[in-house]
């Protein structure tokens, strides 16, 4: 059942960014930005966790939720070191994401070279 | 001809997008990347890893998946087809970094590789930071109960 939710809701959430892409001007970067902003804000009111424990992986993997991410990991920051935490806070929730795409992307990327579609 | 007619003309003239194919593939493919995401949560609890760690450990294997496939070339053959399917999962992230890397390694490992590596990712992390960060500011002052 969890994983019919995953697919829903992730799918839904990549469906809309199609949506984006296709009628509107926005680029797909500045989509990208609107959605981790947007999985901030979200999360600061307390509606994204709802989302989460609903669907799972459907919606901690879409880019919401890498936003999701970094709101969660700043308030336990506060929670645990005070003022530090808001400086602290949004790199180490995106750290281990970010340091296994810089460590394998960057190896991968100079061992392969890029094959023409 | 004034602006108005040219608009009509030219919105006329173009091509249609294929507005319930792009959709759809969209929502098929990005339903199933958070779909295998499920598949390795349920792996890793089952496993018996603690819930904190499954999370990480979860995009992390998505992280090495997206590098893998787009080392090979696979990546960016699905991503042609299913749109933002590929590109709104955090494997597409991955993707985001590593496409830039491989086209410009031929200018050199540092200012060319390294230096190209953020330059879709960058946007996304300084504003994910930023507005985390006012997020934060905010949490911060209602912990103080003063208001």
């Amino acid at each position: 059942m969890m994983y019919l939710k995953a697919f829903l809701i992730g799918g839904l959430i990549c469906a809309f960014a199609q949506i984006l892409i296709d009628h509107t001007k926005l680029t797909p970067a500045r989509i990208l930005v609107g959605y981790v902003c947007g999985g901030v804000i979200l999360s600061g009111f307390g509606i994204y966790e709802k989302l989460v424990d609903f669907a799972g992986c459907g919606a901690t993997v879409p880019l919401t939720g890498f936003g999701h991410c970094l709101a969660v990991s700043v308030a336990e920051s506060i929670n645990e070191s005070g003022f530090i935490g808001i400086l602290s806070g949004p790199l180490t929730g995106a750290a281990v994401g970010l340091g296994t795409a810089i460590f394998f992307g960057f190896i991968l990327a100079l061992l392969f070279n890029s094959k023409p579609l | 001809m004034n602006k108005k007619d040219y608009i009509k003309y030219s919105k006329s003239h173009a091509p249609s997008s294929p507005f319930h194919k792009n959709f759809i593939l969209a929502f098929l493919c990005g339903g199933t990347i958070c779909t295998i995401g499920q598949c390795f949560f349920e792996l890793y609890t089952f496993i018996g890893i603690e819930e904190k760690n499954v999370k990480m450990l979860v995009s992390s294997t998505l992280v090495i998946l997206s590098c893998v496939m787009t080392a090979i070339g696979i990546y960016d053959k699905i991503a042609k087809h299913c749109g933002a399917g590929t590109l709104v999962p955090i494997t597409g992230f991955a993707n985001a970094m590593m496409s830039p890397v491989m086209d410009y390694k031929s200018e050199g490992v540092i200012t060319g590789a390294a230096a190209k590596m953020f330059i879709i990712a960058g946007p996304v992390i300084v504003y994910g930071v930023i507005s985390s960060m006012i997020y934060g500011l905010i949490y911060y002052v209602s912990t103080l109960n003063i208001i």
